[in-house]
């Protein structure tokens, strides 16, 4: 890499693009991440962190229910809700997953609020973007109480495969704690937002650091990704 | 949907009109409406295993490009992140290969015990 050196510093010169410009990137002695901060790449290095986590568990899923030589319980049935006098399938997993959804549409909508100053809609999206995760947790609450009132549980279940249930609390049990954590941490930024600590400069307790919006969109990374994983799970552990 | 405050504004921070997010929002509902049918309906076999994955793919592939802006990103990001998980795959085929086999070791010394 040649960097011309009498280049002013006022005018850096435009990274090349594409492969090129991924070889410049990840060449020695500089900053990887260009355009982004320490804080954004953190948060994906985190996620991807999290993705191999979650991976792990839908890989052990798998295997225990590739391997057993009992039957597994059918998701659909075992999910279903008896609404107006017909068992309905899968259908609160159903609503669970568009609760979800529309808190990723808010939580889009909030980070693009946030760069735009506005202060009053990107606190109130994001908690409405928390409320509806906290829609989501009850729902799992009930979801839970109602299968262990039938009778499932780690060790085993009324319909089959005794491994369903320790998969299904494991899954569901370790994404709804982190659906919980992005609430609190939805909560925390959203009344930072709606103080204007980010207009006035004030320093967070935590790191003393003068917080930017772009917290928003960093709290925005890690609540896609919880959206992401359910995606993943809806599809491979409640319609497979 | 115009490119040009996208561009205008990737120096910065990530700025995009609120139409793009809207439309995407929509698009996640219908696909997710989509994969609930296939059980709904209750379709059966490959064509079930297929639309799930393809239904699934689309919407994890949604998120991640617009909603987490990494459509925006540079390839030096872009491939840090959505490369690695890739090799979980290849744990996948690890553990398929490893579940037959435990499942052929129990049915042919446990009978049709677990």
């Amino acid at each position: 890499m040649s960097a011309p050196t009498h280049a002013p510093v006022a005018e850096p010169s435009p990274r090349p693009s594409g492969l090129a410009g991924f070889a410049a990137d990840w060449a020695s002695d500089q900053r990887t991440f260009k355009n982004v901060s320490w804080g954004k790449a953190m948060m994906w290095i985190f996620l991807l962190s999290d993705t191999f986590v979650f991976g792990c568990f839908l890989v052990a899923y798998m295997s225990a229910r590739m391997s057993t030589a009992v039957p597994w319980p059918n998701p659909s049935e075992v999910f279903a809700l008896h609404i107006g006098g017909s068992d309905v399938p899968l259908i609160l997993i159903a609503i669970m997953t568009f609760v979800l959804i529309s808190s990723s549409g808010t939580m889009a909508m909030a980070v693009n609020y946030g760069y735009r100053r506005d202060r009053r809609k990107t606190a109130a999206l994001m908690l409405l973007t928390a409320l509806f995760g906290a829609t989501f947790v009850g729902m799992q609450a009930f979801e839970w109480t109602k299968l262990i009132s039938e009778g499932v549980r780690p060790w085993g279940n009324p319909w089959g495969a005794p491994q369903f249930g320790s998969t299904f609390f494991m899954i569901t049990g370790f994404h709804g704690t982190h659906v919980t954590i992005g609430v609190i941490f939805l909560l925390i930024i959203a009344r930072k937002v709606w103080r204007g600590d980010f207009e006035t400069g004030k320093r967070g307790f935590f790191t003393s650091r003068k917080g930017q919006y772009e917290i928003v969109e960093i709290t925005g990374l890690y609540w896609h990704f919880v959206d992401l994983v359910w995606v993943f799970i809806f599809a491979f552990f409640y319609l497979w | 949907m115009t490119d040009a405050p996208a561009h205008a504004a990737v120096k910065e921070h990530q700025q995009h009109p609120i139409g793009l997010y809207l439309l995407v929002w929509g698009l996640l509902f219908v696909l997710s409406a989509f994969s609930y049918m296939v059980d709904y309906v209750g379709l059966q076999g490959y064509l079930r295993w297929s639309l799930i994955l393809l239904f699934m793919m689309l919407k994890a592939g949604l998120i991640v490009a617009v909603f987490m802006h990494m459509a925006w990103e540079r390839l030096a990001l872009i491939y840090a992140i959505l490369l690695p998980p890739l090799l979980v795959l290849v744990f996948v085929a690890l553990m398929v290969s490893e579940s037959r086999y435990v499942l052929f070791s129990r049915l042919t010394f446990f009978g049709a015990a677990p």
